[in-house]
């Protein structure tokens, strides 16, 4: 059975068509990658998936194990098992970053504040993060990396079903990269499926990814095998339009 | 076990767990209708006083009579003075030496509030109001061989004469204003304490506020003198259950800080949503003293609270901190006003509303530095967190400065909870309510950091219970 399944997803915001029919299902333990112009509507994709209110579903459905999920609240599909990691993650002033993951181990896994707290340390000493932002403000003045960093801390602890990705790779330095790659492939390994949004092909080199497809003005005009990637970084997106959606 | 009533409340389904519905109990004297000169007289007979507090309270009327409403009162429509019972005594045994010598339903009242357990293991002290009376008034041995005095107002009045016409109605005069003329004609209850020179209470004193009944006014009266180099902290908390109609509060503080004085003033006001809250609170701190206010209102249908803050003395301190809540159709116009009279005064107001559901908050702030208090400072801060659109927070500083030396520092930030701030707590599987509560404990922390630890807990779990869907009603 398939994890995900989007069938001929149409999105608006406010009264604009974003996403205009995409159609996509990833098999558990799958790894596929979307790839595709600034503006094209892969944010869009993936904060629907995920059930932001803004983006609002007009045809089409998602479905999860099966489930139609596309009138769900973001806040049961996380108990489901999707997990968003955020292009661009907000600052929430006042709440530190401990006792917000504290709050999310118990809404997500059930486990109390106090396991909570071995098990979030114990993480972040094993991904080799550094334990000073858990007494900070929720991503307040935190650096690009530091953000995506913290996404991925959060992932883990998770161990979600479905990890989408949306741009983990942009903003960080090469060794936070690998960092970052790291804890992807890890939770891939683990059975983790995995829908990655990227802009460049680097981080695809520390990962097996199965599937490729590429998203252009809210319609995907490509989907392959990896080396699409190779493609695209030689000659553009406009080149690999030839191979269509399969 | 012991432990069971904080248990108890912290897992308290509703807000009303807490509150409690008002139960009828017996009253031994009631005060209402027209509000005349032989009402007072009446008052002051009743309380057996002594002459010159009949005077007091005769000027105080003739004042009420004159001054005028004030402008910035709103809300107040509804409050018709002759339908309230101005003064309430319910019914108690003679002499109260424990809680359990109080009548039942008065005693229930506070044990559901956990009030004699935090009594036993956090406090040097307490005083119990229920309607218009002390009903309860306690300072452990130890304290009071060291000569610090806990007594009911009324019974100061009476015992230390001298001491409290040194203070009463000194520090927040009859005039200010019509409500404070209202309240030196018809105080009631309240709480006398003064601390000698040099004594320091370790625990803080409690004196705790409940109107039991509708259609009710509470006046009372607490005056605090900390002599010379003493250290006092005083929690002051409010109450009532929940009933039809509503209820009239006009209390005054009146603190004196001698003299490298320390003390610290904390208010927690969780009245039910039925009650029109009015608060007179003002310190005279002299040289190198230090008043510290929270503010802290959360219940109540309306608000008025404004602690202030007279420097005195050269080198006098004052830190206002001011938290206040709105969460439904309520409104609270709260703020802070501090006056600099000396030189090297310092002032910090903090100020942090919370508004939600349709609730209104009005910041008004004075900050006064006279000519001649020289290189004195302050530094205010205000904070409105505006959950979502139907509410609102407004700010309204006002900054008198005739001191050329003297700096002020203002700052101002409004936050709201957007959109994608909901949605990315939603998507962790936090949601809109568990968000809202997480979002406003920690807006707060830097002010729960000051309190007891009990405190915090019982406080966390009233603001969950505000925001859950069950709560924040009233
Ligand atoms: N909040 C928004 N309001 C209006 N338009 C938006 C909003 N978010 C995205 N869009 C529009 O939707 C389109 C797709 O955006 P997005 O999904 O963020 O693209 P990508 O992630 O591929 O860069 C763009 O044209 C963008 O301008
Ligand atoms: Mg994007």
């Amino acid at each position: 059975m398939n994890m995900l399944k989007v069938e001929d997803l149409h999105v608006k915001i406010m009264d604009k068509e974003i996403l205009r029919g995409i159609t996509l299902s990833i098999g558990e333990g799958e790894l596929h990658v979307v790839m595709g112009p600034n503006g094209s509507g892969k944010s869009t994709l993936a904060l629907t998936i995920a059930g932001h209110p803004r983006y609002k579903v007009v045809k089409g459905r998602i479905l999860f194990e099966g489930e139609d999920i596309t009138e769900m609240k973001p806040e049961e599909r996380a108990k489901k098992g999707i997990f968003l990691s955020f292009q661009h993650p907000v600052e929430v002033e006042g709440v530190k970053v401990i006792q917000f993951l504290q709050r999310m181990l118990k809404n997500l896994r059930g486990i109390d504040e106090v396991e909570a707290y071995e098990i979030i340390f114990n993480a972040v000493e094993e991904l080799g993060l550094d334990s000073s932002v858990l007494s900070r403000e929720l991503n307040v003045g935190f650096s690009g990396g530091e953000r995506k960093k913290l996404e991925m801390l959060q992932a883990y602890l998770v161990k979600p079903k479905l990890l989408i990705l949306d741009e983990p790779d942009s903003g960080v330095d090469v060794d936070s990269l690998k960092v970052i790659a790291g804890i992807i492939d890890r939770l891939h390994r683990e059975g983790t499926s995995i829908l990655l949004i990227t802009h460049y092909g680097r981080i695809l080199e520390y990962l097996n990814a199965q599937r490729v497809h590429v998203l252009k003005d809210g319609k995907l005009v490509a989907s392959g095998g990896i080396e699409l990637v190779k493609v695209i970084e030689e000659k553009g997106f406009a080149a690999v339009e030839e191979y269509g959606a399969v | 076990m012991e432990q069971s009533k904080l248990q108890e409340i912290l897992k308290a389904g509703s807000l009303e767990e807490i509150l409690g519905t008002a139960v009828p109990y017996p009253k031994e004297i009631e005060l209402k209708g027209e509000l005349t000169k032989d009402m007072v007289e009446e008052l002051s007979r009743i309380k057996g006083e002594p002459e010159w507090m009949l005077r007091h309270r005769l000027r105080a009327l003739e004042l009420f009579y004159k001054l005028p409403m004030p402008k910035w009162v709103v809300g107040v429509e509804e409050l018709d003075l002759e339908g309230l019972v101005l003064y309430s005594k319910p019914e108690i045994g003679n002499e109260v030496r424990d809680w359990d010598d109080l009548p039942e339903n008065i005693r229930r009242t506070f044990e559901r509030l956990n009030i004699p357990e935090i009594e036993k293991k956090f406090l040097s002290g307490l005083t119990a109001v229920f309607d218009s009376e002390s009903v309860y008034s306690k300072l452990k041995e130890e304290f009071e061989k060291k000569g610090i005095i806990m007594i009911p107002m009324e019974e100061a009045v009476k015992r230390y004469p001298n001491l409290v016409k040194k203070y009463f109605g000194r520090v927040f005069p009859a005039g200010e204003h019509k409500f404070s003329a209202l309240h030196h004609a018809l105080w009631s209850g309240g709480v006398f304490v003064y601390v000698p020179k040099g004594v320091r209470i370790p625990f803080p004193v409690e004196a705790f506020f409940v109107i039991g009944s509708a259609l009710e006014g509470q006046f009372e009266h607490t005056l605090l003198v900390a002599d010379e180099g003493s250290y006092i902290h005083f929690i002051e908390g409010c109450s009532a259950p929940m009933y039809k109609g509503f209820s009239f509060h006009d209390g005054m503080v009146e603190i004196y800080a001698h003299k490298n004085a320390t003390v610290k003033f904390t208010t927690i006001q969780n009245w039910s949503r039925n009650v029109i809250n009015f608060n007179n609170k003002r310190a005279i701190i002299e040289e190198n003293a230090y008043v510290e206010w929270i503010e802290g209102s959360i219940g109540s249908k309306i608000t008025y609270t404004y602690p202030s803050s007279i420097l005195k003395g050269e080198g006098a301190r004052t830190a206002q901190y001011v938290v206040s809540l709105s969460n439904g159709p309520f409104l609270k116009d709260t703020g802070a006003k501090t006056i600099h009279l000396a030189p090297n005064t310092s002032s910090k107001i903090v100020s942090k509303s919370i508004s939600a559901n349709g609730g209104i908050n009005i910041y008004r702030g004075l900050v006064r530095i006279l000519k001649g208090a020289k290189n004195s400072t302050s530094t205010v801060s205000c904070d409105s967190l505006i959950l979502d659109e139907k509410s609102k927070a407004y700010t309204y500083p006002h900054n008198q400065i005739d001191e050329p030396t003297a700096s002020i520092i203002h700052e101002a930030t409004t936050g709201k909870l957007g959109e994608d701030k909901l949605f990315y707590m939603n998507s962790r599987g936090i949601g809109e309510e568990e968000a809202k509560s997480l979002i406003v404990l920690g807006f707060i922390s830097e002010i729960l950091e000051g309190l007891p630890f009990e405190y915090v807990e019982v406080l966390k779990r009233v603001i969950e219970l505000e925001f859950s869907e069950v709560g924040g009603v009233g």
